[in-house]
């Protein structure tokens, strides 16, 4: 009947001599009775059958099987310990062609690469993992494993495996059983000969779901470590038949192979001129001819604050991105995190004629404060002569200065007439640029009409604009011309 | 390509896919998750890979694959991410895969905060994981920078095959400056050694593990020969006014940024001050330092830590000049008269009789 004969011969798809190993060349590093060994060979014929050698990247774990690319002449990587199935993935993502095997002890695949696995299954990696099961780090030489039955001695439960300080038995399969995405599950035995026939089947059926494109699909196997156990091959092979078996059920979970869909094929990717508008770095018009050096010299440093909501950040990036159409050098620095969670947000702006050594403005010449914190906090480090724009009805007694230039408007009550209290940000920027000359309409609309998606947010910013300038236009503004230019 | 003002997490992302990058995996956090957001958006659309991995442990270990596949990989984190991913760092390093991992510094130890901090430095320049390896390290201080270095460390890291660390802080990642972008290249061809799943690549293996003393001896010589060369060729710094300079202040990121300002306030009050800005981190730019020593009195070092840069520069000069130090943590940044004031504070006496005490 040869049973046995299938388990010896040796496959294509192992290397005759194993030269990358140091000595022996001719026999594994496994013990003898040793499942690794078994496992190997199944999994080798698999290959051989289904023709794949060519096509096939073995993933190998940190386990006794590290060294399993001595043994299968395929491609090899090895990886860190627990992570072979996020290795797995991204091989095989990268290159859909290959079969991807990712092959793992327990130790490695149930305890330390418990997060690895879950995911991989959970995203239906099409890939397919063998994971063997012997219930014990081999190794390490005999420590715990997740997989160790109840009552079990090793190296490190040296009183048997208690459910109470070392917990159960982790069932992989089960777990994973819980998942939608793999199609195909099931637990076999190395206990027996026909145990053995069975489990080349199901480990060839593994490997097959993946050259049809199935999806993933997870063998258990049962497995002996003599060596660790302290068991002669044939007592270890009984005891994965009575023991082992008892606690972890063979048999198949899953097999969803009928109704797997195919996976839709990847788009093809794009010629490579196509890159840079896809990243949107060209907007299909003519390029603009490059800005010149406007005649005038600039060098603010704005701090823009307020709390979060007011826009205070888009504000600043309208005056960043008008600054860099009109030919000036520019930098906008957010606040961010838990300061917006707390509901204040500032950021710095800096436009200037001259490279920018620090984007930081610590002492701005430009403060547009939308509240009265903001106001308080940001006044005192105004650099004398500098403008301050704040959003209220007047300054505070006790927050002035008669070193400044001051305006203070009510930006947001403006922008509720308008019927869009949000647009408080774009009335005061129109109420700058009216009362400074700062940047041209052009540039201004430009940066809006960029930065704004919405058609209708365009429009009231359009009219904010107007609105700012308007009320400056009511109430001349004493901002020297002559102060921006040049500081 | 004209100038368009750009995020520095996002200058990232945009000019890795013009550089052939094909495959990112990541897992969010602030203030580095711009960098995976704008991968989820452009990586898809040009033929990649883009997956938000379980954890920055498997980020790490995907980029592995990715890059012994042979493809053009990227992840980006920050400190407690990276935390994570030192394992995978080494096993990168010693099986001598190339690609590039962006951490873009926050406020620690533990949770610490989001806010901009340079306390990463010693883990990603000294090397956090096990073993004697080495990741190039590169330091932007600009937007354009975030994009032109991330061009350089995909170059770098296939031509090393290591892991090269783009090593920005907080505000260099969220700050928005006018980025001109290289043009985009084919994806190049994949290096000889990866494993396809072709025929030709059948006999490939990738692993880090060297049972024999003799033989990983031979292949951590290898590695230590090849940071030598790193270092005879890679090691980068702007120098900015220090012709004259008496005073050489020393700073990477946006504390490079704040001290170009305090050179020129210093400047403007007659004291003679340059700057050191290291663009690569490892190597660490020693021959420029020494050169400097030459005609500077002194360094003064400010970093967001409590002193990881310091090292590098004190070890640099190895006692030729002395070396002070100033440093904001737990998110501040100084700004750059809070930085003058301790120049003039520290270096005050000798500023005005020409001498500079040597400490220690
Ligand atoms: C991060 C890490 N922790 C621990 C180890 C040590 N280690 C190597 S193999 C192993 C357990 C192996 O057990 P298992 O996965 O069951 O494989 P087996 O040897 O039994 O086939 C451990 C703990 C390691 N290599 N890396
Ligand atoms: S220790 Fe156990 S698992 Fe390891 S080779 Fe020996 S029998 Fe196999």
């Amino acid at each position: 009947m040869g049973s046995l004969t299938v388990t010896h011969e040796r496959a294509d798809s192992f290397f005759d001599t194993f030269e990358r190993k140091a000595e022996l060349q001719h026999q594994t590093h496994y013990c003898p009775g040793c499942g690794h060994g078994i496992v190997h060979k199944l999994l080798a014929q698999a290959i051989d059958e289904l023709g794949i050698q060519d096509r096939t990247i073995l993933i190998s774990p940190v386990g006794c099987s590290v060294f399993a690319y001595y043994y299968f002449d395929v491609g090899n990587v090895q990886s860190a310990h627990g992570r072979a199935p996020a290795v797995a993935t991204a091989v095989k993502r990268s290159r859909p062609e290959s079969i991807v095997v990712s092959y793992q002890g327990d130790g490695d695949l149930a305890a330390i690469g418990t997060a690895e696995i879950v995911h991989a299954a959970n995203r239906g990696e099409p890939i397919t993992v063998i994971f063997v099961n012997n219930g014990i780090y081999g190794m390490t030489g005999g420590q715990m494993a997740p997989t160790t039955p109840l009552g079990r001695k090793s190296t490190t439960s040296p009183f048997g495996r208690n459910q109470w300080t070392e917990g159960f038995p982790v069932h992989v399969c089960e777990l994973l059983n819980s998942l939608e995405a793999p199609v195909f599950i099931e637990r076999v035995g190395l206990g027996n000969n026909k145990q053995i026939m069975n489990a080349a089947k199901v480990i060839k059926r593994a490997m097959e779901n993946q050259v049809k494109g199935l999806g993933f699909s997870f063998v258990e196997v049962l497995s002996p470590c003599p060596t660790i156990w302290k068991f002669n091959p044939v007592e270890a092979q009984r005891f994965v038949r009575e023991e082992m078996a008892k606690v972890f059920a063979i048999g198949n979970l899953r097999d969803r192979t009928k109704e797997a869909v195919q996976r839709p094929a990847a788009t093809p990717p794009p010629a490579v001129e196509d890159i840079p508008r896809i990243l949107g770095l060209v907007n299909g018009e003519a390029e603009a001819p490059p800005t010149g050096r406007p005649d005038r010299a600039l060098n603010l440093h704005i701090k823009v604050a307020g709390f979060g909501g007011q826009g205070v950040l888009l504000l600043g990036e309208v005056l960043a991105e008008a600054g860099l159409e009109s030919g000036y050098e520019v930098s906008w620095l957010p606040s961010y995190g838990p300061e917006m969670r707390s509901g204040t947000s500032n950021c710095h702006v800096r436009l200037s004629s001259d490279p920018i050594d620090s984007p930081l403005v610590s002492r701005p010449n430009v403060l547009l404060a939308l509240n009265e914190p903001s106001l308080r906090k940001f006044l005192p480090a105004l650099e004398p002569g500098g403008i301050v724009l704040y959003n209220g009805e007047a300054f505070p007694e006790d927050c002035a200065r008669r070193d400044v230039r001051a305006m203070a408007l009510p930006f947001s009550h403006l922008a509720d007439e308008m019927g869009e209290s949000k647009a408080g940000n774009i009335i005061m920027l129109g109420a700058l640029l009216e009362a400074t000359g700062l940047l041209e309409e052009e540039q201004v609309i430009g940066a809006l009409r960029r930065l704004v998606k919405s058609q209708r947010w365009f429009e009231l910013d359009l009219k904010a604009l107007e609105c700012g300038r308007e009320e400056v236009r009511k109430q001349p503004f004493p901002l020297a011309e002559d102060y921006l230019w040049g500081v | 390509m004209q100038a368009q003002l750009t995020k520095g997490n996002e200058a990232i992302v945009k000019a890795a896919v013009l550089a052939g990058c094909r495959a990112f995996y990541g897992y969010p956090i602030t203030p580095a998750s711009e960098i995976t957001e704008a991968a989820a958006l452009y990586l898809p659309q040009v033929g990649g890979v883009f997956l938000q991995a379980e954890s920055e442990t498997a980020s790490i270990n995907m980029l592995y694959g990715g890059a012994a596949a042979g493809i053009r990989c990227m992840t980006a984190s920050s400190g407690p991410g990276i935390s994570l991913m030192q394992e995978g760092l080494s096993y990168i390093a010693g099986a001598e895969l190339p690609c590039v991992v962006a951490d873009i510094m926050r406020g620690g130890p533990g949770l610490g905060n989001i806010a901009p901090e340079q306390s990463d430095y010693n883990q990603i320049v000294k090397g956090g994981g096990h073993g004697c390896y080495r990741t190039l390290v590169v330091a932007p201080g600009s937007v354009q920078e975030m994009a032109d270095l991330t061009t350089w460390a995909f170059d770098l890291a296939d031509e090393y095959r290591n892991p090269v660390v783009v090593l920005a802080d907080g505000y260099t990642g969220q700050m928005m400056e006018p980025v001109r972008f290289a043009d985009p290249i084919a994806v190049p061809p994949a290096p000889e050694w990866a494993v396809r799943g072709t025929a030709l690549t059948r006999r490939n293996l990738v692993t880090s593990i060297f049972l024999e003393p003799d033989l990983l001896e031979r292949h951590i010589r290898k590695l230590e020969a090849k940071y030598h060369e790193a270092e005879r060729q890679v090691a980068r710094a702007e120098c900015w006014r220090t012709d004259d300079a008496e005073i050489v202040l020393v700073g990477y990121g946006i504390m490079g940024r704040v001290l170009k300002a305090v050179v020129e306030q210093a400047r403007a009050q007659g004291i003679k001050v340059g700057l050191m800005r290291p663009i690569t981190l490892y190597p660490f730019p020693v021959a420029t330092l020494r050169e400097l020593s030459r005609n500077a009195r002194a360094f003064l070092v400010a970093e967001l830590s409590t002193g990881q840069l310091v090292d590098d520069v004190r070890l640099a000069l190895d006692g030729r000049r002395p070396v002070e130090f100033f440093s904001r943590v737990g998110g501040n940044v100084p700004s750059a008269e809070e930085v003058m004031a301790f120049l003039v504070h520290t270096f005050g006496a000798s500023i005005e009789n020409q001498e500079v005490l040597v400490h220690g």
